[in-house]
């Protein structure tokens, strides 16, 4: 794979050396982790890049990377964007964050922007989505929608991001049903279809009923469709294809709207390096249909908390809670600072098993 | 933990249903190697065969023909590598690499419009009476067609090899293709069929993970199993019941894995998630220290004049 990404790296910049002839666009990259055709996480980033396309024609030209391992050779991909002129890099995956850093270093006038990561320089952002609370919403319906009260879970890798979605979804779907149990497995890939494939399977047939995925491909949407009777939500994208059933319903990414005013901004002069993370209200994160399978008043509620959640009501976080280990939390009404989110490296009691440290 | 939730029949029916993709892969890459050609463009192959077996399923409603369709793109496919070893001499490595890439992007381009479709089922093979045995029925007697293909073609590619004259010749010219020359077969010719045929294979192995294992079409599906595949010959020493524990094995321990974090086994998954490749490789090199070595030709280039 790394020969493959090197040689995919030089092709791009050849791409990038016949594109410098243009009057001076804008120049903004993109460093995928998975192939844009995924169907999920890099589909949502790569229709990110299209809408910054589409909103500055000529006066923007992208670049994109995909298939870029996590690690050195995503540091070399990026060194090649900004030595091919980019103006903006975007890195679109959290094993990007310590590359992302070491480039922008020796790159002090190249902005980069890092997704999901917590590392920021003068010339590095960070931006995440609170898929947390869309996790909330997915927690309330699962919980409502298993009859064998076992959840499956597809991790990736043990990291603050996954680890939150986890509890997020774990807390709203024990809220409503209080024999709900999950099953969680790590991937350790975020893209490898076979495998996730392998561990929904395998997460069915020790009898989870639901199955909420936190990769990136639709494969576990096939396995659950080809069990015939299990529920799943769509991971990123909206995986609609897979609806009515058994994807009821989905957290949808959208980055159009943030790749388009960062870029505005490197175009204005007026960039720095900020903290995003937006959730379900400014509608970074998106609650695909739930569909008829659904029953009227489950939807209700979930819809209802999606509301609370857009308004500021209600916070997914909030205590009475207590860790795993049976230590308190949060006190009753007290809510989850940002700080503590952005690193949560534990599980909310109820939850079995340890995380992979 | 609760290990009660596994249960072991499932698990071994699986696991032979994980296996058969690398399986396929590595028996035609086993003779390609015994040839005396280095083929490393499994993975490009596979992925071919992956959405020219999808592709062709869905137009046709028939598994069957995809298969088909997959063996004859993952050929096609091998004929730009023959093309470039055996006419154009060029280094089988750096051409193995390219096909792999060309692969990649020739299968993404081709899948543009197939992401999302469900492909037609590809119906197991019930036999009456036998299928409904305890244990034995799920194990043995509940698959699908290509899982007992795989091992047929194992069994096969063995004893062509060991007892066929046609076999004798296969190995002569992976071992030393200017003897084998000298004694009047055609080694380009004989190679040109061993590459097709790796072809054929390795796309049979992709198109059983885009048409059953997964099943649906995403780009860049195959995810390295082609190199497992390869890895696999060098540690089964060529040896095709090896590549068929090899394979197992691997399936076996992926599979295993998966299960036992389910059930919330309390080892850590670090070792777990590395298991599958660690056993693999430790049973493997056991078992090669009877001294069986590499074909002597093998990624040799060959031209008459010399």
């Amino acid at each position: 794979m790394k020969l493959t990404t090197l040689l995919a790296s030089a092709a791009m910049a050849l791409g990038l050396a016949s594109g410098a002839m243009a009057d001076d666009p804008t120049k903004v990259g993109f460093v995928y982790v998975g192939p844009v055709g995924d169907g999920g996480w890099t589909y949502e980033h790569d229709q990110g890049r299209k809408a910054v396309e589409a909103a500055f024609g000529d006066k923007v030209e992208t670049v994109y990377v995909e298939n870029v391992a996590e690690g050195p050779d995503s540091e070399r991909v990026m060194t090649q964007m900004a030595l091919e002129g980019a103006d903006l890099i975007f890195t679109t995956s959290f094993g990007y964050m310590d590359p992302t850093i070491n480039v922008a270093k020796k790159f002090p006038n190249v902005k980069f922007e890092h997704a999901t990561g917590y590392k920021r320089a003068d010339n590095v952002s960070t931006y995440s989505a609170r898929f947390y609370e869309g996790r909330a919403v997915q927690g309330v319906i699962a919980g409502h929608m298993t009859k064998s009260n076992v959840v499956g879970y597809i991790g990736s890798f043990p990291i603050p991001e996954v680890i939150r979605g986890i509890n997020s979804a774990f807390i709203h779907a024990k809220k409503v049903n209080p024999d709900v149990e999950f099953k969680i497995v790590w991937a350790f890939t975020w893209f490898d279809p076979a495998k996730e494939a392998d561990a929904a399977k395998v997460l069915i047939e020790q009898g989870a009923d639901v199955i909420l995925q936190h990769t990136d491909s639709t494969a576990p949407q096939a396995a659950a469709q080809a069990a015939g009777n299990v529920v799943t939500f769509g991971q990123a994208s909206d995986m609609a294809e897979y609806g009515p059933f058994p994807r009821v319903s989905s957290i949808i990414d959208n980055w159009g709207p943030y790749y388009v005013a960062r870029t505005k901004a490197v175009m204005d002069g007026t960039w720095e390096s900020v903290d995003t993370w937006d959730g379900i209200a400014p509608g970074m994160v998106g609650i695909g249909e739930i569909t008829d399978a659904v029953p009227t008043e489950v939807r209700a509620e979930a819809l209802a908390l999606k509301d609370a959640i857009a308004a500021g009501e209600y916070f997914p976080f909030t205590g009475p809670l207590k860790k795993q280990d049976g230590s308190d939390w949060l006190a009753e009404g007290e809510t989850a600072d940002d700080g503590t989110l952005a690193g949560m490296n534990f599980f909310v009691e109820g939850l079995t098993g340890d995380i992979p440290q | 933990m609760d290990l009660s939730a596994i249960n072991p029949v499932q698990l071994i029916a699986f696991l032979m249903v994980a296996a058969t993709p690398v399986l396929l892969a590595a028996i035609g890459e086993l003779i390609v190697e015994k040839s005396g050609v280095l083929n490393l463009g499994v993975e490009g192959m596979m992925i071919t065969g992956a959405i020219a077996g999808f592709a062709v399923t869905v137009e046709t409603g028939s598994p069957a023909v995809g298969f088909v369709a997959a063996a004859g793109a993952g050929a096609l496919l091998s004929c730009l590598f023959v093309v470039l070893t055996q006419f154009a001499l060029a280094n089988q490595v750096a051409s193995g690499l390219a096909l792999t890439l060309f692969g990649l992007g020739l299968s993404a381009l081709l899948g543009q419009s197939y992401v999302g479709v469900k492909p037609p089922t590809t119906p197991k093979v019930e036999i009456a009476g036998l299928s409904d045995l305890p244990v034995v029925g799920p194990i043995l007697f509940n698959h699908d067609l290509m899982v007992y293909f795989g091992i047929a073609l194992v069994a096969a590619t063995w004893a062509v090899l060991k007892f066929t004259r046609t076999g004798l010749i296969l190995r002569a010219v992976g071992e030393n293709h200017d003897a084998a020359h000298a004694l009047g077969y055609k080694v380009v010719r004989i190679r040109i069929l061993a590459i097709l045929f790796g072809g054929a294979c390795a796309g049979l192995g992709g198109a059983y993970i885009s048409l059953i294992r997964v099943p649906q079409w995403t780009e860049g599906m195959t995810a390295g199993v082609g190199w497992i595949a390869l890895a696999l010959v060098v540690f089964a020493s060529w040896k095709p019941w090896r590549a068929l524990l090899g394979a197992y094995l691997f399936g076996g321990v992926t599979v295993v894995q998966l299960n036992l974090q389910a059930a919330g086994v309390a080892i850590p998954v670090e070792y777990l998630a590395m298991s599958p490749y660690l056993i693999t490789i430790v049973v493997l090199v056991i078992l090669s220290a009877d001294k069986s070595s590499a074909p002597a030709a093998l990624g040799r280039v060959f031209h008459a004049s010399r």
